[in-house]
């Protein structure tokens, strides 16, 4: 996984709420085997008409914004099915960071899988941002610093501090896991003796 | 201290705890399809890891299948692809597949329980939202991305952290013509599609016991739609009996163990809840959604809502965003809204005694003339019992398309569409903008509400047809 580093980035806002991952891709582009490819589909039925030609009202087709790495979205962003091809879209897309006043459990954790930031903030401050993207001037957002910068003013923002060290060093989950394989097979053998039915049958 | 349901499935899987409690949860079940594991398996590859356990992990093709003639394969060839990959995916790894012509094959969530695969006290995992379904037996089950996936094939274990409890009580008898669907889009409609979010959902009550297993399965099955990490009820005799002898049950004295083990699976009687809700049977009615997301739902007496009568700012836009989806107005009666096809199945309705239900409604009678309907049976088992039940002539006889098992028009990943504009009854779980089909309108309900809408031609009273 990519390590985070801090983005520098004008941000798009999508003023709706309960974005779903059937919006963020639909899935006509979920049959396919790879993870890359699916930036050109983000948001596919808001961004393209019936004829497949882009929609030019649809803020991702519009410059600056079609170069964003910034989205700032209403809440529950993110529910519906479980598909990693949602944060994978974003990411291909170029989008690393999503903020929102609230996320889908899965989604949520989809993200961290993928380098993805996703900053939780009060709507006040989720209004607050969204009037500044307006001017198309660039934010910053630090996660070492837990900081978001717009003009002059400083948004902190809260975050699961294991989460953040695994984001900003690009740790690979499973080989962290795989470092505990001896508590592992201490479970399992335990397992044989208190539930011996789950490995059995 | 005294413990929830949750709280002894999760401690008793515990691996590792770390200090700021994240925790490594050793996971009993794992169920794959052919849409979230390519990746996983690609992973794995890459890394030049192995599956852990390939003996508690099982694996069906159901989202990308035809559910018409399967003797010719598949046509769409990316469909085929995802398929295949998935069968070369297994045999590589040594996992077991329930592959598209063999009559075990069916819906991911109706496979497990149907096998005994699913079983009480466990963790169940899936790449797969609606693995919710599961916790119908006592188990916690939840749908995980396809990281995660990776993550459980390798370790056989996951990375969580502990949830919120939230009991959601619901007593006193359901009406005729009431459902457990109606049960959970009532609850859905209470606390919101966000309402569960941070928690896991225990259902109790007179009522949540009376319920039969299918029934049960069908409310943790949209758990997710409110949000919440998974959704479960107490295991009580009727759970033991529907797994007993079941192929892939625990036998002989493991079974008796199990047994021992099971009876246990209850919340301590002092135990806390962060959250509680709690509904009476007699207020719950037949009900079907208005609009794009689950929590837009009235009962079908019920009139479209007036987004002008909205103090708040977002939801006022969004049920306007909504109508003009769904092409309503505000105002007009539910029953007045006229529907252009029925879809009956899914792992919310697509079990047995959904396809009984739906069947009594329609039995001698005829789908209206300008509706289309469809049944498609959960698994090839569901289908293989109805067809000895005569069920499939039954609706044959009045005018549905019976078709071979799989997701169909929930997703509508495969041909199984609903063109622009098209409004259709659904037994599915989600009525999201395009989930049906780019334009396509859903109203969800239940199995005999979708029978009586496909007789009627528009949206309508399932309590008119009862006998
Ligand atoms: S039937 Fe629908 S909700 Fe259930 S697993 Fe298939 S696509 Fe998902």
């Amino acid at each position: 996984m990519q390590k985070f580093k801090t983005i520098k980035s004008i941000p798009a806002y999508l003023p709706i709420v309960n974005i779903d991952t059937d919006m963020i891709i639909p899935k006509q582009f979920l049959k396919t085997i790879k993870r890359t490819g699916l930036g050109k589909n983000l948001f596919y039925e808001m961004r393209y008409n019936e004829q497949g030609t882009p929609n030019d009202d649809f803020i991702l087709n519009t410059s600056p914004f079609n170069d964003t790495k910034i989205l700032i979205a209403g809440k529950n962003f993110g529910c519906g099915s479980s598909r990693e091809h949602a944060p994978w879209a974003l990411l291909d897309f170029g989008i690393t960071c999503v903020i929102s006043s609230s996320y889908a459990d899965i989604f949520y954790n989809n993200c961290f899988k993928n380098g993805i930031l996703p900053i939780v903030l009060p709507e006040a401050k989720i209004k607050e941002l969204s009037e500044y993207s307006k001017r198309k001037e660039e934010i910053i957002i630090n996660l070492e610093k837990q900081k978001i910068t717009f003009g002059n003013n400083e948004i902190d923002f809260e975050i699961d501090q294991f989460k953040k060290k695994c984001l900003i060093e690009g740790l690979d989950d499973i080989a962290l896991s795989l470092e505990k394989n001896p508590k592992i097979n201490e479970f399992e053998k335990k397992l044989s003796s208190n539930r011996p039915w789950i490995l059995n049958d | 201290m005294s413990k929830t349901l949750y709280d002894k499935i999760w401690d008793d899987h515990l691996v590792h705890t770390q200090d700021d409690g994240t925790s490594l949860l050793y996971v009993d079940r794992h169920l794959v399809h052919e849409v979230t594991s390519p990746q996983a398996f690609e992973g794995l590859r890459n890394s030049n890891r192995k599956v852990r356990q390939p003996n508690l992990t099982l694996a069906v093709a159901d989202h990308n299948v035809p559910t018409s003639d399967r003797s010719k394969g598949i046509s769409d060839e990316e469909s085929k692809l995802q398929v295949e990959t998935l069968e070369k995916n297994c045999e590589e790894f040594g996992i077991k597949l329930f592959g598209m012509n063999d009559k075990r094959q069916g819906i991911v969530h109706i496979i497990g329980p149907e096998q005994g695969f699913t079983q009480p006290g466990s963790i169940i995992v899936c790449g797969d939202s609606h693995t919710a379904t599961h916790g119908a037996f006592g188990s916690l089950a939840f749908g995980i991305g396809t990281s995660e996936v990776e993550h459980v094939l390798a370790t056989q274990t996951l990375v969580q952290k502990k949830s919120k409890n939230f009991r959601i009580k619901v007593d006193g008898k359901l009406s005729i013509g009431v459902t457990s669907k109606d049960v959970i889009l009532q609850i859905i409609g209470k606390i919101g599609t966000a309402g569960g979010t941070g928690y896991v959902i225990e259902y109790a009550g007179s009522l949540i016991s009376s319920l039969s297993v299918e029934q049960r399965m069908t409310i943790c099955n949209m758990t997710i739609e409110a949000g919440a990490r998974a959704g479960l009820i107490e295991p009580d005799e009727k759970i033991f009996n529907y797994l007993n002898g079941r192929p892939m049950s625990p036998k002989k004295e493991n079974w008796d163990k199990a047994l021992e083990y099971w009876i246990k699976l209850k919340s301590d009687g002092d135990a806390n809840f962060d959250k509680e809700v709690t509904l009476d049977g007699k207020d719950i009615m037949p009900m079907v959604t208005w609009g794009t997301s689950p929590q837009d739902v009235i009962s079908i007496d019920g009139r479209i809502p007036n987004p002008e009568n909205e103090a708040d700012e977002d939801r006022k836009n969004s049920i306007e965003r909504s109508l003009k989806y769904m092409g309503l107005k505000p105002g007009t009666a539910i029953k007045d809204v006229k529907i252009d096809k029925v879809f009956i199945g899914s792992c919310t309705n697509g079990r047995i005694e959904d396809l009984r239900d739906a069947a009594k409604i329609v039995k001698n009678k005829k789908v209206a003339q300008h509706v289309y309907a469809m049944v498609v049976p959960g698994s090839g088992l569901v289908k293989q019992q109805a067809e000895q039940e005569g069920l499939d002539k039954v609706f044959k006889d009045s005018g549905f398309d019976w078709r071979e098992p799989g997701c169909s028009m929930c997703l509508a990943m495969n041909a199984d569409k609903l063109k622009p504009e098209e409004r259709c009854a659904s037994t599915s779980n989600r009525n999201f903008e395009g989930r049906q089909g780019r334009g396509g309108r859903t109203h969800l309900v239940s199995p005999g509400m979708a029978a009586a809408a496909a007789i009627s031609g528009s949206l309508d009273d399932v309590r008119k047809f009862q006998n």
